[in-house]
């Protein structure tokens, strides 16, 4: 049976940075690198923009061959995992031959989840998560005028606003109340959704997609308010859910997705888990969760291979943030942290999840000029920042979260120059 | 071997908050003198002494190259700019979210991201930093350079924490090479294992163990007999203070006078610290040592140190220098001319040589200790060149420290009154006065002459 030292199931950010932190430490020791696509490595961050046209199929490539000749690896394109034996410290692949391994590194990442809707299984739909996803709904978008795009996430929100920006007629169906749930309050929402109608998108929020069905040619669907909406094309974009079927036999826990702890190992001896398929420790609570973005999956791989190596300079992971950056329309918005918990909104309503009384936010809100900006704090410390078309540096933001900044007397002075102050503690952090 | 970049260096207590810089940089990037254009900006709060800096890092594992899902972000490897690629960006914004230094934001102008470049090598802010506080430098230029030499001693030494001869035996061997033959008196560097035990020793190199006595003579013998049977070996001694200007001094002297070609580092610790910190001829006035102790007679040393690397210029040796590790470059240049000089006659090289055991301080302070020994002059860094006949300050101190600097940042100096402290002040300005008369333009007269 042929056999790595280390052995790493998924080449996007967290497989990548894994295999880096590897290499720093250990330039002779076997790495095979296993990737489902049959393609180099890629993000899939990028996938919107690879259906809008914006970003060259080509050239979106993280590493090439060459990098992967020069790094030592064994890259193999287009094999899965099928299943896992711990104890024989084996894998087995699609292609039916075995692999040993001394360490395991799982960074499988996620896969789209249907709604349970009447029709949609058997109805042609798109889903976006591998490249193969993108080019497929490039090209379906040839000659289509009209397209439905189920889930108002992130790749929900991109999808619709690079379609709209290629001549397509969009609509946006969202279950919750308001676009973006996962990162902005009822205002920030607001305003993105103005940014949208604006140009055209129709949103149908706080409804779900009861029925898909053909007539025409057009896709029907019917909405649970009863309302029918004929489309060319159906996107959906509802979530995904973390990679683990091939894990079903294997003795390794978990819950949602792979349970890792701070060295991002998971219960099995000499295996890691990293990126969208893990559930770890939260930042605010040690509760463990899915997280699932770019940074922390950067974040966990390097955790995970420097892990995997024994570099002694590892310093264990502090906690998943929700936090991302989120550019429509030539507006630039971000959310880190803790911005929903504590969230009255303009008007003084109570939004959904109030959960955390002691907190406190300081916000400015001006819908003429579509900013807003909302600080969050827990005593002193910044714990949640939230900022669209404001001048704020989203990383010095985070880092502020992030190393739990005792403000003290620093505080007023950040709530009234949050830039400048965030950027004057980094310096006095870095000197 | 990794590499090292050029790099923008930012001194803090030089920046008067002008913001030249940002403007320079709007102008070279877009012609107009915006701030929002500006990749570069500093801030200080009111209470603050110093202005801190935002800029690019051009980090050597950068958290946005990682989180790029484009590839719009790499790091060159030839230059070390963290380069951003337009044509690649899909102005995704997630770049912003790993920096934490604000080395590239979001410009609402060109809605896009910007971030230094460094100009390509000619930063426009550093030229218009008037009061110098930035500085366009490789940091890393010896390491570019020397770093694929072999270490030539073996891991492991049983050095103390923090100390600085270890640093001193690998820089000095790993530069002269291995073509050399090492003599390591009596003193901390065979203690920690130059000469290794039970019969093994820890270089790579030939090495012996001579007496304190005698090292310049038997390295002499050593080399004459090499150029007697027509082999060009280095020969290299690493000595104490004690082997060097105290019981070492005579066969030192000798040699020197005779013009043997070798080169004798002292390694000046300011006392005899492997066998229980005793006062040599080198421990400066005031130090505590176990043999000048702190008490109701005696409060330190009560003599002033031997100036053991100005006799070696009035013994007219090919090359004298002084050293220290936190002056890097400053010591591989001179070990560079001392290579060569030892080829016509006597290089000594002294380095100064803080020592946390025996002078009780934190080991981690071991380079702060050592530059501010050097920025309160009291431990000049100079080179004497005997075929330009004269001596040159190779590290100038702008403005220097008071001595109390120093001296407060070491246990052995504790007790100083301020009587003592005043007469380490005016000491120390004495000593360099003397030093910059030695300087002046002027060549030393007669020495050349009597070589």
């Amino acid at each position: 049976m042929p056999s790595a030292k280390y052995l790493i199931i998924g080449s996007s950010h967290a497989g990548l940075c894994a295999l880096d932190a590897i290499r720093l430490q250990d330039t002779e020791g076997s790495v095979t690198l296993i990737t489902r696509d049959e393609s180099l490595p890629y993000s899939p961050t990028i996938l919107p923009y690879v259906v809008s046209g914006d970003a060259d199929p080509e050239k979106i490539f993280l590493r090439d061959q060459k990098a992967m000749d020069h790094l030592n690896v064994t890259f193999l394109k287009g094999e899965t995992v099928t299943t896992v034996d711990t104890k024989a410290h084996s894998v087995r692949l699609s292609s039916g031959e075995s692999l040993s391994y001394e360490k395991l590194l799982l960074a499988t990442g996620a896969t789209p989840v249907l709604p349970p809707v009447t029709g949609l299984e058997d109805e042609p739909h798109h889903v976006l998560r591998t490249l193969d996803d993108a080019m497929k709904l490039r090209t379906a978008l040839e000659n289509k005028h009209t397209a439905l795009v189920v889930g108002a996430g992130l790749i929900g929100m991109h999808a619709a606003e690079n379609l709209a920006k290629i001549g397509v007629d969009v609509t946006i169906v969202e279950a919750l109340p308001h676009v973006l749930p996962d990162y902005f309050d009822e205002d920030g929402a607001s305003l993105i959704q103005q940014a949208f109608s604006d140009k055209g998108i129709k949103m149908h929020l706080g409804c779900t997609m009861k029925q898909v069905a053909r007539s025409n040619g057009a896709q029907l669907v019917t909405l649970n308010s009863g309302e029918t909406i004929s489309s060319d094309l159906v996107l959906v974009a509802t979530g995904v859910r973390p990679s683990i079927d091939y894990l079903s036999e294997a003795d390794i826990e978990v819950d949602q997705g792979i349970l890792v702890d701070d060295r991002m190992r998971t219960s099995a001896d000499g295996v890691w888990a990293a990126g969208d398929v893990v559930q770890a420790p939260g930042f605010f609570d040690s509760e463990k969760r899915l997280n699932g973005t770019l940074p922390d999956a950067s974040e966990q791989g390097r955790i995970a291979g420097m892990d995997m190596v024994g570099d002694s300079a590892l310093k264990p992971y502090k906690g998943g943030i929700g936090m991302n950056t989120y550019k429509f329309f030539g507006h630039r918005a971000f959310s880190i942290g803790l911005i929903k918990e504590a969230n009255t909104g303009s008007d003084g309503r109570e939004e959904d999840r109030v959960s955390a009384p002691d907190l406190e936010e300081d916000r400015v809100f001006s819908p003429a000029s579509q900013r807003y900006q909302k600080l969050v704090f827990q005593d002193d410390r910044l714990v949640g920042a939230l900022s669209i078309n404001t001048d704020l540096d989203p990383g010095v933001m985070f880092e502020v979260i992030r190393r739990r900044i005792d403000l003290k007397d620093m505080k007023a002075q950040f709530v009234d120059h949050p830039q400048e102050t965030g950027r004057i503690l980094m310096t006095k952090v870095w000197r | 071997m990794g590499k090292g970049y050029p790099t923008i260096a930012f001194y803090p207590e030089k920046c008067n908050g002008c913001n030249d810089c940002v403007e320079a940089c709007a102008q070279i990037k877009t012609e107009t003198s915006e701030p929002v254009h500006s990749r570069i900006s500093v801030a200080k709060d009111p209470d603050d002494e110093f202005y801190g800096l935002s800029l690019c890092r051009q980090c050597g594992d950068p958290r946005c190259v990682m989180d790029c899902p484009a590839r719009a972000l790499t790091k060159n490897e030839d230059t070390g700019v963290v380069h951003w690629d337009e044509t690649k960006c899909v102005n995704c914004q997630i770049c912003t979210l790993a920096c934490p230094y604000a080395g590239i934001t979001y410009n609402r102008i060109t809605d896009q991201v910007m971030k230094c470049d460094l100009c390509n090598g000619d930063p426009a802010c550093v030229k218009a930093c008037a009061p110098m506080a930035l500085e366009y430098k490789i940091g890393a230029e010896i390491y570019n350079t020397w770093g694929d030499l072999e270490d030539l001693f073996v891991p492991g030494v049983g050095a103390c924490l923090g100390c600085n001869s270890e640093l001193i035996m690998r820089h000095t061997l790993r530069r002269i090479g291995p073509n050399t033959v090492v003599a390591t008196p009596p003193g901390c560097i065979p203690g920690v294992g130059s000469v290794g035990v039970n019969g093994i020793t820890s270089t790579k190199t030939p090495v012996f163990h001579p007496l304190l006595t005698n090292t310049a003579s038997m390295l002499a013998g050593v080399k004459r007999y090499y150029n007697r049977i027509g082999r060009d070996v280095t020969m290299l001694a690493l000595a104490g203070d004690g082997g060097a200007a105290d019981v070492g001094f005579q066969s030192l002297s000798g040699a020197a006078e005779r013009g043997e070609q070798m080169i004798f580092v002292c390694v000046d610790n300011e006392g005899y610290m492997n066998t229980g910190v005793q006062r040599s001829s080198t421990t400066p006035y005031g130090a505590w040592t176990t043999t000048t102790p702190v008490g109701e007679a005696l409060q330190g040393k009560t003599r002033d140190a031997k100036p053991l690397p100005l006799l070696m210029v009035l013994h007219s040796c090919e090359y004298v220098a002084t050293a220290a590790l936190p002056f890097m470059e400053d010591f591989y240049m001179k070990l560079d001319k001392a290579i060569e000089a030892s080829k016509r006659g006597m290089a000594f090289i002294h380095i100064f040589s803080p020592c946390p055991t025996g002078w009780r301080f934190d080991p981690s302070q071991l380079i702060e200790v050592a530059r501010k020994g050097v920025e309160t002059n009291m431990v000049p860094l100079w080179e004497y060149e005997n075929d330009l006949g004269r001596i040159n300050i190779t590290h100038v101190v702008n403005e220097p420290l008071p001595v109390v600097t120093y001296l407060k940042s070491i246990g052995k100096y504790r007790h100083l009154s301020d009587e003592q402290l005043v007469y380490i002040q005016r000491k120390t300005d004495e000593r360099f006065e003397l030093l910059k008369k030695f300087t002046k333009e002027s060549k030393l007269e007669g020495l050349s002459d009597a070589a």
